[in-house]
């Protein structure tokens, strides 16, 4: 019932509690069925703010917490990096306090440059939610992951995940790293050593180089989209060999000793990292996890939202700026 | 408990002039037992098993920028389109008359039902709004100092109200 239960921003899960995480998919749950309503929407957020501040490309994320924060009733503003201020040389900060100075309460950030969510949260008096920040963490789409396992499975502790790909260069997997293990599952990663991080043993996690092994593993395959920039710059050789050797198909799953769930957070490369009889196969939970991804937003907003009175005060005392960052 | 359980059950019925197009919304969370009570006495009365709906009213409440937002929200679910029903809901205890408010805003997003009335388990005074209830189980005189505790057997493991002053 505290306000400060998340605290003023949500960066990244590394620094959850899991207390926390719980928290978060737990008033998710209720929020899955506004919007089943007839009239999707609830007056929980009516009057707040919220600048959703992309500096990079983003579908279904933007569209994602854009749904959630109209099914509350806040009202929103989209800034693209491209045809704003930013592109004529403006910093992340101006470009924030000038937000501000506008009166918003809440900004969801996506940035190409890792920490950018917590240099902003530090900064500045409203609400961050990060949406993916650099190399980093993406902690809703993490935290939808969780969601969707847990309704899959009833569970989540116990459970081993695989997560398979460019796990190097995805923020998608750090976070579900941090998030699995706070909550018990055994984590694994399976992909080209090139696409491995050196060290990734020591986040507890284990390390498969053949996608065979991982499947006869794995309760569940997390599959990353292979970031097709990646192939130009040497991480693969090529497209049709990284299907061939990695690529999780009907044939390589049938072998599997039990039924493997598959997500993927898109957006897939169809016959590149994922067969799309896989996608589409009756194991596949690739859709639950957009549509949970709205609850998990929503779940998000609102527990953040609600620490505003407490934030106010301690704004009042001096006590936002510095210290006021991921606590 | 189950004495006034009785009365408000036979007082429903006799608002409504039978069952026809009834629905009985409690309010999460004890509201919600309480209208499955109500429930299965008219069903023994009259043995119509009235539809019933849970509402959980968090998200619209007036002042979440000052409690702070409630964790645990309780599942809503309506017994399909409330257009052109009696819908009677069902709590604990009615005392500001905020909780109300709520599921009246909240309901008239799940249609327009033709009547809404109102059952409390206690009315212990204290409004803060223009609202009475149509049926009520028992009145309390307390003031805004007491706390009034409504346990139920389901929930609480036994049928009980405790003033506490």
């Amino acid at each position: 019932m505290t306000s400060s239960t998340l605290g003023k921003d949500l960066t990244g899960l590394e620094h959850m509690t899991p207390e926390q995480i719980r928290l978060i998919l737990d008033t998710a749950e209720p929020f899955k069925e506004v919007s089943e309503r007839p009239i999707k929407k609830v007056p929980a957020l009516r009057g707040k703010t919220i600048v959703n501040l992309f500096f990079e490309a983003s579908t279904r994320t933007r569209i994602s917490f854009e749904f959630a924060e109209k099914r509350l009733s806040a009202d929103t503003v989209n800034v693209a990096a491209s045809g704003s201020s930013v592109s004529k040389g403006e910093t992340l900060v101006d470009t924030a306090k000038n937000l501000e100075a506008m009166r918003i309460d809440m900004v969801v950030i996506r940035h190409p440059s890792s920490g950018a969510a917590e240099f902003l949260g530090n900064r500045i008096a409203s609400n961050v939610i990060n949406a993916g920040d650099g190399q980093h963490e993406h902690p809703t789409q993490a935290l939808l992951d969780l969601l969707t396992i847990r309704d899959k499975h009833g569970k989540i502790a116990g459970l081993k995940v695989c997560l398979v790909g460019d796990v190097l260069h995805s923020r998608v997997a750090r976070s579900n790293i941090w998030g699995l293990s706070k909550l018990g599952a055994e984590v694994g990663v399976c992909g080209p050593w090139t696409l491995l991080p050196r060290g990734i043993e020591d986040l507890g996690v284990k390390v498969f180089a053949r996608i065979e092994e991982a499947i006869e593993w794995a309760d569940v395959l997390n599959v990353l989209r292979l970031q097709l920039e990646r192939m130009e710059r040497g991480f693969i050789p090529s497209l049709r060999e990284y299907y061939r050797v990695f690529g999780v198909t009907p044939e390589r799953l049938e072998r599997a000793p039990r039924d493997i769930t598959i997500m993927h957070p898109g957006p897939m490369n169809r016959g590149v990292e994922i067969d799309s009889r896989v996608a589409d196969g009756p194991h596949s939970i690739i859709l639950d996890q957009v549509t949970n991804g709205v609850a998990v937003r929503m779940a998000v907003l609102y527990l953040l939202a609600g620490g505003r009175a407490e934030l106010a005060d301690a704004a009042k005392r001096g006590g936002v700026g510095g210290g006021g960052g991921s606590e | 408990m189950s004495r006034a359980l009785q009365r408000m059950a036979v007082a429903i019925l006799e608002l409504g002039q039978g069952t026809d197009d009834l629905i009985l919304i409690g309010i999460q969370r004890r509201g919600v037992e309480l209208a499955e009570r109500i429930a299965k006495l008219i069903e023994k009365e009259e043995g119509v098993d009235v539809p019933r709906g849970a509402l959980d009213i968090t998200l619209y409440r007036d002042d979440l920028g000052t409690v702070g937002p409630n964790p645990v929200i309780g599942a809503t679910h309506l017994p399909g389109d409330l257009t052109d029903k009696h819908a009677v809901i069902v709590d604990d205890v009615l005392y500001t008359g905020r909780t109300v408010r709520a599921a009246l805003d909240e309901l008239a997003d799940f249609g327009r039902p033709k009547r809404i009335s109102l059952a409390v388990l206690v009315d212990r005074g204290g409004r803060e709004l223009p609202i009475q209830a149509d049926v009520v189980g028992t009145a309390a005189k307390t003031s805004p100092d007491d706390r009034v505790e409504v346990q139920v057997d389901e929930v609480d493991g036994r049928d009980q109200v405790d003033i506490v002053r």
